[in-house]
């Protein structure tokens, strides 16, 4: 039974799922303050916090609970916090349909902190399926907008075909190396030549998680989906299913060395996304399509360290997903700070906040120079670890790429400042709320701190390596 | 090889700023955040004045501070300062007061903000120069872009938005390679500290692309010949104090980056790419002279005068000769000096008549004498009259670019001679043009005064004395050239590509070393 006590916080986190079930239950029809979830979420990452350290194979070798478990779910529980912080005041919710939105939310992240521990390939479906259903439900809660359901039907029919995908290629890999654990998988042969089967179930196998991440040939959906929906919940879709992918990806990518052709191809999926987001996002004038664009973006940047082959490149990518969620959370939260009423904001309606409202226009920009990888925020260091750990392992061609697409990014990302600091305002802006400022300020601070004491934070992403001894 | 200091003085250089620029939102009144911006300069320049018990005759780095910062990667809180960034901190913080000062009325709006970002921008600065660690360098190189972009596009002129946007996507294109350099160095040396890089030689072929690397960052920070387009449109449309720190400690990066990092790390590199370098510092040098000839507005006449200017400076670097480097250096510090202190005179007259424009400003002489005799001191400093500071570093540059090659230092003579006839130009028109236009205007404030006459005394001073100023840089270019020439003697000597690209500069520096 201690083994129990390894998994505090999923099950604390599906305790707060059941929570807000029977609060569904007990007042279907009337309007709930939930007020308490903020601090239930806070407590869950209290919880995670505290069993940061713990490590056990649980559940017949199918769940491990080790140091890149315990990053993610940390990473997960801080985003889930946020996002439950931001959807507080929902404008384009019907209030009845309030809790059933927070459910969700708490499921979708309950199934992303199974898939950080999953290390079984069926566990890691299931794991994925419980975290995706909830999101098929969350993108169409939008009121007084069609293009939610449109959203809504998007984000499933590229889900299931991404699905599908990966159930084919894990049929495959069945086939070639007669096991599903992870632990075994690793200590196969990975190369095209020694098992051509396995090379492709394992590609497409990586596709559902590609297709999580929006890397480029599973990324239409992404700018879509961010656009159709609510800011609020396109906080949630930005930032925490990235993370899911990203740790499995990290599983997976333990099994690759640089060199191999799976790994060339990750190579150079990144380098199309990277470029392709970039380019794109160029023309973008709605801020949410512009931050979808910027995902695909990011998502190829996160691949610099998968390839590397090395602790500290799975390192570098771990902490780069956690700098990633934290400075895209800054960007929503001032989006939904200056959306009152929920509609999508246009670049030309961020005019004149730096008269307006000066305090979140100063995070908007740390939050928008982070995006771009400009010093002393934490995009910076995550890009500079990724770099440094993928350099001189054959792969310096993608470390060019994501340095010149730096340069091609910063255009976009500048014109988020641009309109809010050089542009005159528009229409009188509804006051800031001290709460919503206060909050911007904390989450521009840790977008900060990551950048200049990222000691201690890289010192637990390292931890993520524990899993190629 | 470095001498520890008991006191974290560049540290507290740092921060001192931007502890002011924290403490700012809590201050109320505008005169009274102005007042304390001016303390915070005061006391920055005079927290300064023990820089000046650097020891010119102990090699290596001083004042060194050293704490580890992400231990995983080595990287380290590394400060130190030597003959080469010295004298640009010195200069660095000493604008600090005198750019508050010359902004006490031209900054009408957002004055916090202002301020702010004012003392931000010389944080960094001095960050930019004080950095011993390749990261904690580019840290600094890159966080100063945001409060330059700031200050040109919220306090700005009519085309501010044009202008703030090409020179952040300038600079920021021109320095995404040198973070791969950067990162290939650490994957090749295991280290990010500087000092450490020096010591080690690297392959041609890696010099090669590092040093392109790094001087596509360098070249447009400088700028040279044609990278230099973001300069002008920035300077016209920058405030007063954006101006001044652009032309007097930004475009210095650039020239700072090329001695601290392209000579050491990359030095066959360097020479292999010497005759590209000093062919565009000589377009620089020439371009940048015509064009600034041609010019109706003062403040992009002097920004054009600029790009002569620094072509000058990268001439000298890449002479790799004694006179030629020091020459640079001390050039460097003078034309942060003239150069900034021609922005607030321009500055000032833009205040009484609210026109840039030449023709709108002339025959001034008559009325405002006291800004007149500053405007001519400067201007002749800019053309390197004898007697000031410019003279001294321009003559040391050309002597080094003569014992190189006759034919360099002919080139580079025209652009002395352009620099004479568009100061003078200026200034004639300024002092006795017709009509003249300053009936109305009154003479120089108190205020004015008091950020002029430093820079002046300056002037003086290093062009009547330059031997003090002089034996604080000698040294550490010494140093750097001993370095240069074992590393790059040992090389060419086995160097099976042929005839050397410039051997000249080769024998004059052996020579010079045997003496």
């Amino acid at each position: 039974m201690t083994g129990l006590l390894h998994l505090l916080p999923e099950t604390f986190q599906l305790v707060l799922a059941i929570a807000l079930f029977v609060v569904l239950l007990v007042k279907p029809d009337r309007e709930t303050g939930l007020k308490w979830l903020p601090c239930a979420a806070l407590l869950s990452l209290v919880v995670t916090a505290m069993s940061l350290t713990q490590s056990a194979t649980l559940f017949e070798g199918s769940y491990r609970i080790d140091g890149l478990s315990q990053f993610f779910k940390l990473a997960v529980s801080i985003g889930f916090f946020v996002a439950c912080l931001n959807a507080l005041d929902h404008p384009t919710l019907k209030p009845t349909q309030r809790t059933d939105f927070f459910m969700f939310l708490a499921l979708s992240a309950w199934g992303l902190m199974l898939l950080s521990s999953a290390a079984e390939l069926m566990t890691i479906f299931l794991a994925l399926e419980i975290s995706s259903y909830s999101l098929y439900g969350l993108i169409p809660l939008r009121t007084r907008d069609r293009g939610a359901a449109e959203a809504g039907i998007k984000y499933i029919l590229f889900g299931a075909a991404a699905t599908a995908i990966s159930l084919y290629g894990f049929s495959y890999i069945v086939a070639g190396h007669q096991t599903t654990y992870l632990a075994e998988l690793v200590t196969r042969q990975w190369s095209f030549a020694a098992a051509p089967g396995a090379v492709i179930g394992l590609i497409m196998f990586m596709a559902g998680f590609f297709y999580k991440l929006a890397l480029f040939p599973f990324h239409f959906w992404c700018p879509d989906v961010y656009q159709g929906t609510s800011n609020e919940t396109a906080a949630y879709v930005a930032t925490l299913p990235k993370l899911g992918a990203v740790v499995i990806l990290i599983r997976l990518a333990s099994m690759l060395t640089p060199g191999l052709g799976a790994t060339t191809l990750i190579a150079v999926i990144g380098a199309v996304s990277m470029t392709f987001g970039n380019l794109a996002a160029l023309a973008q004038k709605d801020v949410k399509r512009l931050l979808g664009y910027s995902s695909i973006a990011h998502a190829g940047y996160v691949t610099v360290g998968l390839v590397a082959g090395t602790a500290e490149g799975l390192a570098a990518a771990a902490f780069y997903s956690l700098v990633y969620i934290i400075m895209n959370l800054t960007c929503f939260w001032v989006i939904c700070r200056i959306s009152g009423d929920g509609r999508n904001l246009q670049l030309n309606d961020l005019n004149g906040m730096f008269k307006t409202r000066p305090a979140l226009a100063f995070v908007l920009a740390v939050g928008a120079f982070a995006l771009v990888g400009l010093p002393p925020t934490g995009g910076f260091m995550g890009k500079l670890f990724l770099f440094s750990a993928a350099w001189g392992r054959g792969y310096d061609w993608l470390v060019i790429l994501a340095a010149l697409n730096t340069a091609i990014s910063i255009y976009y990302y500048l014109n988020l400042v641009r309109h809010a600091y050089t542009d005159e305002p528009g229409e009188s802006p509804m006051p800031e709320k001290t709460g919503g400022v206060l909050f911007a300020g904390v989450l521009a601070g840790a977008t900060l701190v990551l950048g200049l004491f990222p000691a201690r934070f890289f010192e637990l992403a390292m931890r993520v390596t524990d899993i190629m001894k | 090889m470095m001498t520890e200091s008991t006191f974290p003085l560049l540290s507290a250089l740092v921060f001192l700023p931007l502890a002011g620029a924290v403490a700012l939102p809590f201050i109320k009144d505008d005169r009274t955040i102005r007042l304390f911006s001016l303390i915070i300069g005061l006391m920055e320049t005079a927290m300064a004045l023990p820089l000046l018990r650097y020891q010119p005759g102990v090699p290596g780095f001083q004042f060194v501070e050293q704490i580890p910062w992400v231990p995983e990667w080595g990287l380290t809180y590394f400060l130190g300062v030597d003959g080469i960034s010295l004298l640009m901190i010195l200069l660095t913080v000493g604008l600090l007061p005198l750019c508050v000062l010359c902004s006490w009325n031209y900054i009408g709006k957002r004055i916090r903000e202002f301020h702010f970002m004012l003392l931000l921008m010389t944080s960094a600065c001095i960050g930019v120069f004080a950095s011993l660690d390749f990261v904690l360098f580019y840290l600094f190189w890159e966080a100063m872009l945001v409060p330059m972009y700031l200050l040109i596009a919220v306090w700005g002129g009519p085309r501010r938005k044009y202008a703030s946007i090409k020179f952040f996507l300038y600079t920021l294109a021109g320095s995404t390679m040198l973070l791969v350099a950067i990162v290939a160095f650490f994957n090749s040396a295991g280290t990010f500290s500087i000092p450490e890089l020096m010591t080690r030689e690297y392959p041609f072929g890696f010099q090669f692309w590092a040093f392109l690397a790094m001087a596509l960052a360098f070249a447009v920070k400088c700028p040279m010949f044609p990278f230099h387009t973001w300069l002008p449109a920035a300077h016209v449309e920058a405030p007063t104090a954006g101006s001044v720190l652009l032309a007097s400690v930004l475009l210095k990066m650039g020239t700072y980056g090329f001695l601290r990092f392209c000579i050491p790390l990359t030095p066959d590199a360097a020479l292999y790419f010497a005759p590209l370098m000093i062919g565009l510092s000589i377009a620089s040098i020439i371009y940048g002279g015509l064009v600034a000839l041609g010019q109706q507005d003062m403040k992009k006449l002097i920004a054009y005068s600029s790009v002569g200017h620094m072509g000058f400076v990268t001439l000298g670097i890449f002479m790799f000769n004694l006179r030629g480097v020091e020459g640079a250096l001390l050039q460097m510090l003078n034309h942060g000096i003239t150069t900034g202190a021609l922005f607030m005179l321009v500055g000032a007259v833009y205040e009484r008549s609210h026109s840039r424009e030449i023709a709108d400003n002339m025959g001034l002489g008559k009325f405002l004498p006291a800004y007149m005799f500053f405007f001519g001191l400067f201007s002749l400093s800019s053309l390197g009259f004898p007697g000031t500071n410019s003279f001294v570093g321009e003559v040391l540059v050309l002597v080094g670019a003569f014992q190189s090659n006759v034919i360099i230092g002919a080139l580079a003579i025209p652009g002395a001679m352009l620099a004479a006839a568009y100061m003078l130009r200026l200034l004639q028109k300024l002092a006795w043009g017709k009509p003249e236009s300053g009936s109305r205007c009154t003479d120089l404030s108190i205020r004015e005064w008091a950020y002029l006459a430093p820079l002046a005394a300056l002037v003086l001073y290093i062009g009547l004395a330059p031997t003090r100023t002089l034996s604080i840089i000698n040294p550490s270019i010494t140093d750097l050239l001993e370095t240069f020439r074992s590393k790059t003697a040992i090389t060419a000597s086995i160097d099976p590509a042929g005839p050397h690209p410039v051997p000249s500069t080769l024998a004059v520096n052996r020579q010079e070393v045997l003496k």
